[in-house]
């Protein structure tokens, strides 16, 4: 029964890559219908799996989907993690800082709005729509003066979003009462009682969730990023320690009751299902490969590559490397939200800065600079050492599974001897693919050339 | 814009210094750049030649002085900024991006005037999708007058030396200046490659209507194509003059092979 379990698992696992390589195969398609199709498909897929029971046994069963799920916002982590460290050269530690504050911030919406609550999404919302037009506001003002020096700056930036704080939470208290009698009693639910609004509310959750994110990450960023590249990453390790230890304290030094502190965070409605982990996961994937396959994303590598030579060629290095940051946090903040409705438990320890290399480890097991890489690693990381090795060891007596962290470093050190580069190195599949260039003269047709070569390659 | 000012000059260093502590490692350095013309910036080691280069494309910061570019004030700008200006640069030990290939070498400089935003490039509208094609083409054409065009998807650490220069003179192209800094640009050259590169940088002058200032070592090169130069010593100008007028200048003989040099080597 259970080397049937052990073969499954296996099964199971080289069935997710051959489906990885399938929707990014068919993301690479040229035409919009294609693409479309492959979605659908891709969905399709392994909601039958999931739905698929042959009596009493679930081809896909509770663990496996909550592996999926891991396996989904661990890749979300990575692959910002990978924009920033593997992509622009910044030694980021703070990403599962970010991982944690998305959480957090999408768990007390929903918590919130279950209990009849409107007031997390209302304040929060404001305050990140707000927040970015301030944000842009200062900066355009900074540009105006030339020479202004980044702690300067920063205090401006820090001003203003405190600022943009306090108004959305008096905004918050004065709107949040008007929407309460919409909720309706218990015997008789309002209209945003309804599942329907709740899972609008999920859905918003997420978003504001990344932006916030992403605004913290870029008053974080601004001034640390202009350290070298060895600083920032201390800077960063300090970031993850800071954001640990608020939420371990914040029932008592933060005003979040519902939160409980170091107990954790119970209640959180479990609303992740398939659907929404695959639109997010999509969307996560779209976003960091459009960046990186941009003039911008050309850039970015620049600044990895010199930034001496860089700046010579007129980039702006430290906008670049404090907007693959935010970009990079935002969509750690999006897998933060993703994690804690699956989970529906959120403890501080899970963001411990221990915890915290994980993703840097799956980003350089993956290959650094290789989007297809990260997201491999990350997928097989949950399978492999969540999955498998821990059903393989628990043969051994109840203790066992814990050799996996011993495992698992010796499996890394064998890799990093043979395969310095990562195990994908920086290759892509189909959708990731760089524009391959065709050997062409007069530069007349083609352009976008993408997916030429990836299609032969593909068949 | 080239018919109002040809004979202005483009580049104005006045009083130029930089201290480094106590140490000036440039000191009262005036210069000027004719619209259009060639000069040499030679002396010896840590004369601060390279230093004039970087206060000039603001990579450091000036102590005092002023340098203006077409009329005006560039100290304090950022260096992506006096980039974007008009002054593109190469360096001494070649930087390019050495991961990436040629044609996102030469493509990374037409960054700037990418002609689309972020937003359009997360969301692939269609100005994206236009302008990414312009740039790619418009990167081979002007690698195709380099010939560079057949190894534009090569790695760039894999080119030969030479190679490596050419697709540096051709990135710093890219970024459409009116004046180019050239640092030692025929360091570690064969003297076959010296030839052309010569031959090269007379080329690029006329094609792309350039002002070029560049550092050599290399006598060969600096008698052969400039046509006035600068000589530096610990930081200050020591002379001007054609080369010819430099080549028997003694204080720029004494700098190079030490005192008493001159009269032996005149005998």
């Amino acid at each position: 029964m259970e080397l049937g379990y052990l073969i499954g698992t296996i099964v199971k696992m080289v069935a997710l890559v051959a489906w990885i390589y399938g929707l990014f195969w068919g993301l690479g398609r040229k035409r919009i219908w294609q693409k479309a199709a492959t979605l659908v498909l891709a969905f399709a897929v392994i909601q039958a799996v999931i739905w698929t029971k042959i009596g009493n046994f679930a081809l896909f069963s509770a663990f496996d989907q909550g592996l999926l799920f891991q396996a989904i916002t661990m890749t979300m982590v990575v692959l910002g993690l990978n924009l920033i460290y593997g992509f622009n050269g910044q030694f980021s530690l703070a990403q599962w800082g970010f991982y944690g504050i998305g959480a957090y911030c999408a768990a007390d919406i929903t918590y919130r709005w279950t209990n009849g609550d409107p007031s997390g999404l209302i304040v929060v919302g404001l305050g990140v729509i707000l927040g970015a037009a301030a944000l842009g506001g200062v900066a355009k003002l900074l540009k105006k003066k030339r020479g202004i020096p980044v702690l300067s700056a920063f205090t401006f930036y820090l001003f203003a979003l405190v600022a943009v704080g306090v108004l959305s939470v008096w905004l918050g208290s004065l709107i949040s009462p008007l929407f309460v009698p919409l909720f309706g009693t218990p015997d008789a639910p309002g209209a945003l009682a309804s599942p329907i609004a709740l899972q609008a509310a999920f859905f918003l959750s997420v978003l504001f969730a990344g932006a916030f994110a992403a605004e913290v990450s870029f008053l974080f960023g601004l001034p640390v990023l202009s350290l070298g590249s060895d600083y920032f990453g201390i800077a960063t390790l300090g970031f993850a320690i800071v954001v640990k230890t608020l939420l371990v304290n914040s029932d008592t030094i933060l005003p979040f009751k519902e939160m409980k502190g170091g107990r954790g965070m119970l209640g959180i409605p479990k609303l992740t299902n398939w659907a929404w982990a695959f639109i997010f996961l999509v969307l996560v994937l779209v976003i960091i490969r459009n960046f990186v396959r941009s003039s911008t994303g050309r850039a970015t590598l620049a600044v990895r590559e010199d930034e001496i030579a860089a700046r010579a060629m007129g980039i702006d290095v430290a906008g670049n490397k404090l907007l693959s940051f935010v970009v990079g946090s935002f969509v750690a903040g999006i897998g933060g939200a993703i994690y804690a409705h699956y989970m529906g438990f959120l403890a501080p320890a899970s963001f411990d800065f221990i915890a915290g290399f994980n993703p840097l480890i799956i980003v350089v097991f993956g290959g650094l600079g290789s989007m297809t890489g990260s997201i491999v690693a990350s997928f097989g990381w949950i399978f492999f050492l969540e999955g498998f090795l821990r059903i393989l060891l628990g043969q051994f007596g109840t203790d066992a599974p814990s050799w996996r962290f011993v495992l698992y470093p010796i499996t890394l050190l064998l890799l990093m001897l043979v395969r310095p580069q990562g195990l994908l190195g920086t290759i892509e599949w189909g959708f990731f693919k760089a524009d391959v260039l065709r050997k062409r003269l007069t530069g007349a047709l083609g352009g976008l050339s993408r997916g030429t070569k990836a299609e032969k390659a593909g068949e | 814009m080239a018919d109002m000012k040809t004979s202005d000059a483009v580049l104005v260093m006045t009083e130029a210094t930089k201290a480094f502590g106590g140490l000036l490692a440039v000191k009262d350095f005036n210069l000027s750049l004719p619209r259009g013309s060639l000069q040499g910036l030679i002396g010896p080691n840590g004369a601060g030649k390279t230093t004039a280069f970087n206060l000039i494309t603001g990579i450091i910061p000036l102590s005092s002085g002023s340098v203006e570019f077409k009329g005006e004030r560039i100290d304090g700008l950022e260096p992506f900024e006096v980039t974007r200006l008009g002054i593109a640069r190469t360096f001494q030990n070649i930087r390019l991006f050495s991961n990436l290939t040629v044609l996102d070498n030469v493509r990374i400089a037409y960054h700037a005037h990418a002609g689309y935003s972020l937003a359009d490039s997360i969301l692939r509208t269609k100005r994206y999708a236009r302008n990414e094609k312009e740039l790619t083409d418009k990167a081979i054409d002007f690698l195709s007058i380099f010939k560079l065009e057949d190894i534009a998807d090569e790695v760039a650490k894999n080119l030969p030396y030479g190679q490596q220069r050419r697709v540096e003179i051709a990135r710093a192209l890219a970024c459409d200046p009116t004046l180019l800094l050239l640092d030692e640009p025929a360091a570690g050259m064969n003297p076959r490659e010296i030839l052309e590169l010569m031959e090269l940088i007379h080329f690029i002058k006329d094609r792309f209507d350039l002002t070029i200032l560049l550092i050599e070592h290399q006598m060969r090169v600096v008698m052969g194509i400039c046509e006035y130069l600068t000589v530096m010593d610990f930081g200050e100008v020591i002379a001007r003059g054609t080369p010819r007028e430099i080549q028997d200048n003694e204080t720029v003989i004494e700098a190079y092979l030490g005192k008493g040099a001159g009269k032996s080597a005149a005998s």
